[in-house]
C-alpha cells in the first residue's frame, strides 16, 4: 500500500498552503482584504495539518520516499509590481487545487479501506480547499482587468 | 414664524397613543415666515423618508411641514427635517464652477470646467479604457440622477468602478437581503409597527437615527397592548432606555449573540416547521452551527449575560408577530452580512415574514441609498439584475441598444474601498465624487487625504458646499440641492416619493441630473445605431426610462408616474398592473426571488465573500424558497491589547446627518451639538483619572484626535466618538473619528468596519484645548447619560 505516502503528501500540501497563504498575506499587506483573508485561509490549512496527524501515524508503515513537489515550485522569484498580486494569487490557486485533488484521491482509498474517520477528514479537506479556490478565483477575476489593462 | 414644537428640546414631540389601524395624524411644522405657497417633497436627511411640503416665499424656502396623508410619517417630522432646509439658504453655497490653476481653485465658466473634464476623460480612456475612471457618488441624489449616471458609466464609458458613500451605510442591507431572499427589497413596511407584538432593534439607535419611526414606536408603547422591545447595542442609548431587554455585546460579537438567540429558540421548539419545510432551505445547517452557542458561551465571548439572552430568546421565540431592524451596529461591524442574515433567519425559522406586524427592516443610513442599489449607481446592475446572468445583461443591452460586452459584468463590480485603492495605486486616474464627503466619512483619513492629493489623480467634486473633500478637487462643480430640482427617491420600505422643485438653485449651480446629461452629450456617448445613448432630457423622461428598466423586476415602478406620485402619499413598489397602488408587503405567499432567472446574485461564501457561480447555483436552485445561511464566528482583526487597551466604536447623533455639510449649517442644529466628544464608561474614566469635559487624546495605530470627555452610558472597555465632525468649521483640532478607524471591510457586502478599532486614551495637555472642553460643556445641555 502507498496510502501512508499519500497521506503525507496531503499533509505536506496543507502545510505548504498554510505557509504560502501567510507569505502572500504579509507580502500584500497593503491590500487589506488579502492580508486578513489569507491569514484566515492559512489558519484553515494549519488546522487541517493537525487533523491529518493521527492518520499519518496510523498509516505510517504504508509509505515510501517519494519526494514532494509543492511549495518549492511556487513563489520562487520575489515578484514585484502590479502583476505580482495576480501571479501570487494564481500560484495559491494552483496549490489549493493540488490539495483539492489529493483530497479527492485520498478519499477513494479511505472508502476502499472503509475508514469512516478518514473519509470524513477527506470531505473536510475537499470542502475547505474548494472554499479557498473559490475565494482566490473571485479575487483574481476582479483584479485581472485592472492589473492587465489599466495598471502602469 | 410658526412652529408646532421646539424639536431641538422636544425631539419626538407629543404622544399620540394607538394600536392597529389609523395611526393618528400629527402635523409638525416650522416656518420662519408665512409661505406664499407649498411644494410637495420628502425629507432627505435620513432613510425614513418623511413626506413633507416645502414652504416658499418670494422664491426662497422659508420652512417645512409634514404631510398628513403620507404613510411614512402621517405629518410628523424630526429635528433634522424641521431645520435641515436652512442649509439651502446658506451664504456659503457654491455658485460657480471652480478649476485648479497653479495650485489654486479659481472661478471658471461651465464650458471651461466641463471641457476640461471631457478632455481628461478622453485622454484616460484612450490610454487605459474606461478602467481608468471611477465614480464615487452619494446616498443623496435622486433616481433620475442615479439612473443617468449608471447608464453613462455602464454603457457609455464601460467602467465597473462606480460606487459611493452608500457602500458605507447600506451595502450590507442589500447584501443580506440578496443572500436570504434572492434579491434586494425590504419585506416589511412601517405599517408593521402598528400591529406588531415585538420589536427587535439590532445595532440600531432608532431614537436618534430615525426619529419619526421612533415616534411611531413610542406611540405604540404608550397605547394599548404595547409591543415588547428588545435592543441590542453596546451603549445605553435613548432607544435602549426603553427596552424590555437590553443586550449589550462587546464590539465584533454580534454573531455569537444572534447565534445564541437562534439556538435557544430552536432548543425550545419555537420554530415553525411547516414554514421551514415549505419555504426555506438550509435549516439543518443552521441548527448544527448554532448548537455550540450556549448562553454561557455567548456570555463569555460577548459579555451579554446569559440570563438576558434567555429572556430575549423567550420573547422572540413566543411572539406571534415580530418586527426586526438592523443598522450600522451590524453593518459596520465584523462579518456584517453574515450577522445581518441571522436576523433574516430568525424570521424565517419562525415563519414571521410577509404579513401584518411581521417585517424586517434591513435599514439604510441615507435617504436615497435604496436608489443607488436599484438604479445601479453603487455597482449593482439596474433593476436588481445579476451581473453573472447573461440574460440579465442582454436585457440591459437591449434596453440601451448597446453591445452587451460594453456593460462591465466580467466580475463583481468594484466596491468603494477598492476604487480608492486603485486610485492610490495609480490605475484609476480620474475620480468623480458627487454629493458626498469622503475626506471625513471614509476610514483612515490620513490615507484618503494622501490619495486625494495625488498629482496623477484628477478629482472632480460635485457638491453644494466647499467640503473637506472639495478643497482637494481639480474641478469643483456647484450642484443644486434638494428643493431646487425635481426627482424621486425611495425610502427603506420601498415607498417612492416625488420631490418637486420649489426654488431656483443659487447662482450658476445646476442639478446633478443636468450635469450628468451635459457630460454625456459632450462625450458623445452613442448607442449601436449612432443615436445618443441617453435618450432623455428631463427628470420626468428619465423616470419613464427607469420605469422601463424596472419592468418585470421585483422593484417594478411601471405603475407609477409623476402625476400619480403628486398630491397624495408616497407609493410602495412593486407598483404595476398586479399592484396598481403598490404593495405593503412582499413575499406574502412565502415565494422569494431565488429562482435562478430571478435572483440578483448567485450567492457568496459568507465568510470569505467568494462569489458562487451559475453552476454552483444551479446545483442548489431553491426555486422560490428562501436561503437559511448560518454564520461562523470570526473575531475582529484588531482587538485591544496592552498598549491600545480600549475598543472604539463610532456612530451618529440625533441633530446631525453624515458629515454635517447641511445640518452643520442650520444654526439651531449646530448649536444643539456643536462639537465632537469621546464617551467613556465611569469605570474607565475613574481608572484613567478622566473628569467630564477633560480634553482627551484618543489614539489608534492610524492617527489621533483630541476630544472632550463625556462620562457614562457606555460599556466598560468601550469608547464612542460621533463620526459627523470634520474640519470645515473647525480646522484647528484633529477631531474626525475616522482618523482612527481601520481600512477593512466585510467580505460579502464590502462595507467598511467602523465599529471597532483598538485605541488608547490620555489626557491632552492643558491650555487652549482644555478651554474648548469647558466651553462645550456649558453650551451642551443635552442629557449626558442618555445618548441620542
Ligand atoms: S426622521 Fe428622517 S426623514 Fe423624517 S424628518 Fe427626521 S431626518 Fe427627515
Amino acid at each position: 500500500m502507498h496510502i501512508g505516502t499519500y497521506i503525507e503528501l496531503v499533509q505536506k500540501g496543507q502545510q505548504d498552503s498554510a505557509e504560502a497563504f501567510l507569505l502572500v498575506s504579509a507580502k500584500h499587506a497593503a491590500e487589506p482584504d488579502i492580508k486578513e483573508m489569507c491569514k484566515l485561509l492559512a489558519s484553515w490549512s494549519q488546522l487541517l495539518v493537525e487533523k491529518i496527524k493521527p492518520f499519518a501515524e496510523k498509516y505510517s508503515e504504508e509509505k515510501d520516499n517519494e519526494p514532494d513537489r509543492l511549495l518549492k515550485d511556487f513563489f520562487e522569484q520575489n515578484r514585484k509590481g502590479a502583476l505580482a498580486l495576480l501571479r501570487d494569487l494564481h500560484d495559491l490557486w494552483l496549490m489549493a487545487n493540488e490539495a483539492n485533488v489529493s483530497a479527492i484521491i485520498l478519499r477513494q482509498a479511505a472508502q476502499g479501506l472503509r475508514d469512516k474517520e478518514l473519509m470524513q477528514l477527506c470531505d473536510e479537506l475537499e470542502k475547505k480547499s474548494e472554499r479557498q479556490i473559490s475565494w482566490l478565483l473571485t479575487r483574481m477575476k476582479s483584479a485581472a482587468p485592472q492589473v492587465l489593462i489599466a495598471a502602469a | 414664524m410658526n412652529q408646532t414644537r421646539d424639536s431641538i428640546k422636544d425631539i419626538w414631540g407629543e404622544r399620540t397613543p394607538y394600536k392597529g389601524e389609523n395611526y393618528p395624524v400629527r402635523i409638525d411644522e416650522r416656518t420662519i415666515e408665512e409661505p406664499d405657497h407649498w411644494v410637495q417633497s420628502a425629507c432627505v436627511l435620513c432613510s425614513t423618508g418623511c413626506g413633507l411640503d416645502i414652504g416658499v416665499k418670494d422664491g426662497k424656502i422659508v420652512g417645512v411641514r409634514g404631510r398628513g396623508v403620507d404613510i411614512s410619517n402621517y405629518g410628523r417630522l424630526g429635528p433634522k427635517g424641521l431645520y435641515g432646509w436652512i442649509a439651502n439658504n446658506s451664504p456659503d453655497r457654491l455658485t460657480k464652477p471652480l478649476v485648479r490653476k497653479n495650485g489654486k481653485l479659481v472661478e471658471a465658466s461651465w464650458n471651461e470646467a466641463m471641457n476640461l473634464i471631457v478632455e481628461q476623460s478622453k485622454k484616460i480612456i484612450d490610454k487605459q479604457t474606461g478602467l481608468g475612471i471611477g465614480f464615487y457618488t452619494s446616498g443623496q441624489l435622486f433616481i433620475e440622477d442615479y439612473y443617468t449616471l449608471a447608464v453613462i458609466g455602464k454603457a457609455g464609458i464601460g467602467t465597473p468602478h462606480m460606487d459611493g458613500n452608500t457602500r458605507l451605510c447600506t451595502a450590507t442591507a442589500a447584501a443580506a437581503l440578496k443572500v436570504s431572499f434572492g434579491t434586494d427589497g425590504q419585506p416589511g413596511a412601517y405599517k408593521d409597527i402598528d400591529d406588531t407584538d415585538c420589536i427587535f432593534l439590532v445595532g440600531h439607535n432608532i431614537a436618534s437615527q430615525q426619529t419619526v419611526l421612533w415616534m411611531r414606536i413610542l406611540d405604540r408603547l404608550a397605547g394599548p397592548n404595547p409591543p415588547k422591545l428588545i435592543v441590542m447595542d453596546p451603549r445605553k442609548t435613548a432607544t435602549a432606555e426603553k427596552a424590555d431587554v437590553h443586550l449589550d455585546p462587546l464590539p465584533g460579537t454580534n454573531i455569537p449573540v444572534l447565534n445564541g438567540l437562534l439556538n435557544l429558540i430552536i432548543q425550545a421548539g419555537d420554530v415553525n416547521e411547516e414554514y421551514i419545510n415549505a419555504h426555506t432551505v438550509g435549516f439543518e445547517e443552521l441548527k448544527k452551527t448554532v448548537a455550540q452557542w450556549t448562553p454561557e458561551k455567548v456570555e463569555e465571548i460577548s459579555g451579554v449575560s446569559s440570563e438576558k439572552l434567555r429572556m430575549a430568546a423567550h420573547i422572540l421565540g413566543k411572539t406571534p408577530t415580530l418586527l426586526s431592524t438592523a443598522l450600522q451596529g451590524v453593518y459596520q461591524s465584523m462579518k456584517a452580512t453574515a450577522a445581518a442574515v441571522q436576523i433574516n433567519n430568525l424570521h424565517l425559522i419562525r415563519g414571521l415574514i410577509g404579513k401584518p406586524g411581521s417585517g424586517i427592516f434591513q435599514m439604510n443610513g441615507q435617504p436615497t441609498s435604496q436608489n443607488t442599489r436599484e438604479c445601479g449607481a453603487d455597482g449593482d446592475l439596474p433593476g436588481f439584475r445579476n451581473w453573472g446572468n447573461k440574460e440579465h445583461i442582454n436585457q440591459l443591452a437591449k434596453l440601451w441598444n448597446v453591445d452587451p460586452d460594453i456593460i462591465p459584468h466580467w466580475a463583481p463590480p468594484t466596491h468603494a474601498m477598492e476604487i480608492w485603492r486603485y486610485a492610490e495605486q495609480g490605475s484609476i486616474k480620474m475620480l468623480w465624487i458627487s454629493g458626498t464627503n469622503p475626506a471625513v466619512s471614509l476610514p483612515e483619513l490620513s490615507r484618503i487625504r494622501k490619495i486625494l492629493e495625488k498629482e496623477d489623480l484628477f478629482v472632480i467634486v460635485q457638491d453644494a458646499f466647499m467640503t473637506e473633500t472639495a478643497v482637494y478637487a481639480d474641478v469643483v462643480l456647484p450642484a443644486a440641492l434638494w428643493g431646487e430640482k425635481t426627482g424621486t427617491f425611495t425610502n427603506i420600505t420601498r415607498t417612492v416619493h416625488i420631490s418637486h422643485k420649489a426654488v431656483e438653485p443659487p447662482g450658476e449651480a445646476k442639478p446633478d441630473f443636468d450635469i450628468f446629461l451635459d457630460y454625456a452629450k459632450r462625450m458623445g456617448f452613442c448607442d449601436k445605431d449612432g443615436n445618443p445613448l441617453i435618450k432623455w432630457n428631463t427628470p420626468e423622461e428619465a423616470f419613464e426610462a427607469w420605469k422601463e428598466c424596472s419592468r418585470g423586476r421585483p422593484c417594478d415602478y411601471t405603475g407609477m408616474s409623476y402625476a400619480k406620485l403628486t398630491g397624495g402619499s408616497g407609493i410602495q413598489w412593486p407598483c404595476n398592473e398586479k399592484h396598481p397602488d403598490g404593495a405593503v408587503h412582499i413575499y406574502t405567499d412565502g415565494m422569494f426571488n431565488t429562482a435562478i432567472e430571478e435572483s440578483e446574485s448567485y450567492g457568496h461564501d459568507l465568510i470569505t465573500g467568494a462569489a458562487h457561480t451559475e453552476k454552483d447555483y444551479k446545483a442548489i436552485d431553491p426555486r422560490g424558497k428562501a436561503f437559511i445561511k448560518p454564520a461562523e464566528y470570526i473575531p475582529p482583526h484588531e482587538t485591544p491589547d496592552e498598549e491600545y487597551s480600549l475598543w472604539l466604536t463610532t456612530g451618529r447623533l440625533v441633530y446631525h446627518f453624515h458629515t454635517r455639510t447641511k445640518t452643520g449649517r442650520a444654526k439651531e442644529l449646530y448649536d444643539a451639538a456643536p462639537d465632537s466628544y469621546v464617551q467613556v464608561s465611569e469605570e474607565d474614566a475613574a481608572a484613567l483619572g478622566i473628569a467630564e469635559g477633560d480634553m482627551i487624546e484618543v489614539a489608534s495605530r492610524r492617527g489621533s484626535v483630541t476630544q472632550p470627555a463625556r462620562i457614562g452610558g457606555i460599556k466598560k472597555g468601550v469608547v464612542f466618538i460621533p463620526f459627523h465632525y470634520g474640519y470645515w468649521d473647525n480646522p484647528e483640532r484633529s477631531r474626525a473619528a475616522n482618523e482612527l478607524t481601520i481600512t477593512e471591510w466585510d467580505a460579502v457586502s464590502k462595507q467598511p468596519h467602523f465599529k471597532y478599532a483598538a485605541v488608547k486614551l490620555s489626557k491632552a495637555k492643558e491650555g487652549v484645548l482644555h478651554k474648548i472642553g469647558e466651553a462645550l460643556n456649558m453650551v451642551n445641555d443635552q442629557p449626558q447619560k442618555m445618548e441620542v
